[in-house]
């Protein structure tokens, strides 16, 4: 047992830590919040060329062939420093199951593809029901050959303004079905919402909308599994970097501010709340990883299972406690939009919605503890 | 990040539990009928019984760790232990814990005898080191005073050079097990005059020495786990003092290198909600002491059962930091901190689970679900963000040592 970093995940995060504080910095996050696409395609390209879109890729399509864990120590940083755009919905929502479930042809289309940076991809899970379970999907799939027909209303679908390609998650008669959907057709129809984060998500409405076959019509939700699995983690991982820089700057600006003579870290009641907001940080880190671990290393389904509703149950609201400490400690200079604490706060409110919040979760470790 | 054993680690765990499973006298093994009352006695208790098979039993148990030096597997083998490295001590107290087998030796082996062993004279380890590890003398730890809990070095405690000797006077307070002890190790004020932390020595005695009286105290769960400890004119050889005079402050508080990481609190909870879990699971239709009709209790359930997997990864994040020669520093009072204050959460849980039958307290009553356990542990659990550094201490600690915050 050892819960440290391997050198090689170590290297990783601090070339991404140095890497993203100087292509990454508050300013990019601000214009990103404002702008129409929500990323900014140079550093998308920078990203490409570390490799990291491709990091989960197999080397024989064009990626690095790392494990989950490894893309996990990245997301953290990707966390930390809240980069915008279309990273996890094109790594996690179209690089994963393409590995997982992809035919060869698909796999040797869009894999390399997605590496170099030259696809953006998106999932289409959710819809106006905002179910997470295999009910919430009911758009209809008409399956043909290798060709799939979407009919329905995808919500809450993250990035899908500048996707090239939706998978889409819908019904046909055999149950659900997964297809690979291009944006450019006029049967897709994208209107995007305005959310907490700032962050771009849509409406997505399919009408007639033509993709090729994603694995076995009607296998769709097991397919998904695996998928879901690992975005949800990798959101774990996002919240656990966010939450991790919020309480720094919240304990830098607990050192600095004076009030009363003194540093209002002097005040007990500052500093429990900071021993409070690293105790839910370094315990989200840690089941995260876990789960992180789980999945990596093949562990027991049932196992696996358990240790992502975990994980996600857990991280979702001790973040969301730290982010509310760190808005506390800051008094009203933390409440403008010009502070930075801000942005943590939003944000982690997506990512704590994001894959079912801490209730969904906790009831399914409810259920699978028997109860 | 790995969770899993090397394979040497998972040899080593082999040995342990098997070493347990055959060597484990009966009284100790979980699922008996008197384990409930031997876990709350302990081993130092059923060493003094007038009970026979309760002494037996000690006796037995710490015979055959000692062929192994695993009565102290911490300490270092010229001295009697294992010399265990820190993740083997750890495998050791998680399957020591998993069995629920009573650690032998009480304070002597975990707090004395390592300190000692730093700050000692050859002639003090040759003295009492062989003695712990034979069973033959019982530690009990005199530190707080009735004005001096959290505030430690503020003990007023006198300790008066007369002569070779140190005449003491003074108080201690919640002093456990001291009714069962054959020697305290005690800080005591040598110079009022110095700064607070500078004029207290550190010192051992014979506790039947004359002037020295130890009254038990009952808690509230009426037990007498402690007692209120007393100096009259209690004399003691100079030599008795353990480091410098006056350095005692630095002796007592020394950081000792051992397995720091508390396995033993999350194995205790993770036993105890699967307990839980399989009452709960096997409830039948008409027993009505399961209230199940409300969600949150499940949800209470499922939020216990989540905390004790952060507390093991607490507790193993300790362990791997130090198996790669760090030095815990704010980890170790996010465990403690995190870990009483679940087992707080926990057994508050199991009350709600059992609605009005949590009144019980009885644990054969026909009435009482799983013994009683449950309301047990809500009241004995509650000195447990208290002792060994108070919750607020811990918090007060991770702000200032570990986060740099500045001191109030
Ligand atoms: C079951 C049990 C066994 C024990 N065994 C032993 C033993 O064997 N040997 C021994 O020497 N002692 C023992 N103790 C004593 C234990 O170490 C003390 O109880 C502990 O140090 C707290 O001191 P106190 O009880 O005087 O509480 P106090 O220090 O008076 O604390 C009262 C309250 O004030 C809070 N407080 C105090 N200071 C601060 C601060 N700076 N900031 C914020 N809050 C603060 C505390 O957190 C607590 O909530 C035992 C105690 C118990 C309950």
């Amino acid at each position: 047992m050892d819960l440290g970093l391997t050198e090689m995940q170590e290297m990783l995060k601090n070339g991404a830590r140095d890497f993203l504080e100087n292509e990454c910095p508050e300013q990019l996050v601000r214009d990103m919040e404002e702008d129409d696409a929500g990323y900014s395609s140079a550093l998308w390209q920078k990203m490409a060329e570390q490799g990291w879109q491709g990091l989960l890729i197999p080397e024989e399509h064009g990626g690095a062939g790392f494990d989950f864990l490894d893309l996990c120590v990245l997301l953290e940083e990707f966390g930390r420093a809240l980069v915008p755009g279309p990273f996890m919905s094109t790594v996690l929502g179209g690089a994963v199951p393409l590995i997982e479930i992809g035919s060869d042809e698909q796999k040797a289309e869009f894999l390399p593809k997605i590496a170099s940076g030259d696809v953006i991809f998106t999932l289409a899970l959710t819809e106006p029901s905002a179910r997470f379970d295999d009910e919430g999907v009911q758009c209809e799939a008409s399956v043909n050959g290798n060709d799939v027909t979407f009919n329905g209303v995808k919500l809450f679908v993250p990035d899908a303004n500048v996707a090239d390609y939706i998978i889409v998650a819908g019904r046909s008669e055999k149950g659900i079905t997964l297809g690979i959907v291009a944006t450019d057709q006029d049967g897709v129809d994208i209107t995007q919402l305005q959310t907490i984060a700032r962050d771009k998500q849509a409406e997505v409405k399919l009408n007639n909308a033509q993709g090729q076959l994603l694995g076995v019509e009607g296998a769709g939700w097991e397919a998904l599994g695996p998928v879901i699995h690992r975005y949800t983690v990798g959101e774990c991982a996002y919240m656990v970097g966010l939450a991790q820089m919020d309480f720094e700057i919240s304990v830098d600006y607990a050192k600095e501010r004076v009030q009363f003579g003194r540093p209002i870290g002097s005040f007990q009641a500052i500093q429990h709340k900071c021993a409070d907001m690293v105790t839910d940080v370094d315990g989200s880190r840690f089941i995260m990883y876990k789960a992180a671990w789980a999945i990596s290393t093949g562990q027991s389904e049932d196992e696996t299972q358990m240790s992502v509703n975990m994980a996600k149950a857990w991280c979702s609201d001790a973040t969301r406690r730290v982010v509310a400490h760190g808005q506390q400690i800051h008094g009203g200079i933390g409440f403008t939009k010009d502070y930075k604490i801000q942005l943590y706060f939003r944000r982690q409110k997506r990512a704590e919605l994001s894959f079912g919040d801490a209730d969904y979760h906790r009831e399914l470790v409810a259920q699978q503890l028997g109860i | 990040m790995d969770w899993q054993d090397s394979q040497e680690q998972a040899q080593f765990r082999t040995e342990v539990a098997e070493f347990i499973q055959t060597r484990l006298p009966d009284r100790y093994r979980s699922g008996e009928e008197n384990n409930d009352e031997t876990q709350t006695t302990g081993w130092q208790a059923d060493r003094k019984s007038n009970d026979a098979s309760a002494k037996e039993s000690a006796i037995t148990w710490a015979d055959a760790l000692a062929e192994k030096g695993w009565i102290a597997p911490h300490w270092p083998k010229e001295y009697g232990g294992a010399g265990l490295s820190v993740m083997e001590q750890f495998i050791y107290n998680q399957e020591m814990a998993k069995a629920d087998a009573p650690p032998v030796g009480g304070m002597g082996v975990s707090l004395l005898g390592p300190t000692m062993i730093v700050h000692g004279s050859e002639e003090q380890k040759a003295e009492h080191l062989p003695k712990i590890l034979s069973g033959e003398v019982a530690w009990a730890q005199g530190y707080s005073e009735p004005s001096s809990g959290s505030d430690l070095a503020s003990l007023q405690t006198r300790a008066t050079r007369d002569g070779d000797d140190f005449v003491i006077n003074g108080q201690k307070i919640w002093t456990s097990g001291a009714q069962y002890a054959d020697w305290l190790f005690a800080l005591v004020r040598t110079d009022p005059e110095a700064p607070k932390h500078r004029g207290i020595s550190f010192l051992v005695m014979d506790i039947t020495t004359p002037g020295l009286t130890v009254r038990p105290i009952v808690d509230m769960g009426w037990q007498e786990p402690f007692n209120e400890t007393f100096f009259e004119d209690v004399r003691v050889s100079t030599s008795n003092i353990i480091g410098e005079e006056n350095r005692g402050w630095y002796v007592g508080m020394t950081l000792l290198d051992f397995e720091r990481s508390g396995i033993s609190g999350a194995i205790e909870y993770e036993r105890t909600i699967k307990e839980l879990l399989k009452y709960v699971n096997a409830e039948s239709e008409d027993d009505t002491r399961v209230r199940d009709d409300f969600e949150s209790v499940r949800h209470q359930i499922a939020d216990r059962y989540l905390e004790v997997n952060v507390l093991f990864n607490f507790a193993f994040r300790i362990v791997s930091m130090q198996n790669s020669g760090m030095v815990p520093n704010y980890e170790a009072s996010v465990n403690k901190m995190f870990g009483s204050e679940t087992h707080q959460r926990l057994a508050r849980t199991g009350t709600k689970v059992f609605g009005l039958y949590s009144n019980l307290w009885s644990e054969d009553s026909e009435y009482s679900p799983m013994r009683s356990s449950f309301t047990r542990d809500y009241v004995r659990s509650v000195p447990h963000t208290i002792f060994s550094g108070s919750s607020e201490i811990q918090r007060n600690v991770i702000a200032t040592r570990g986060l740099g915050l500045p001191r109030g």
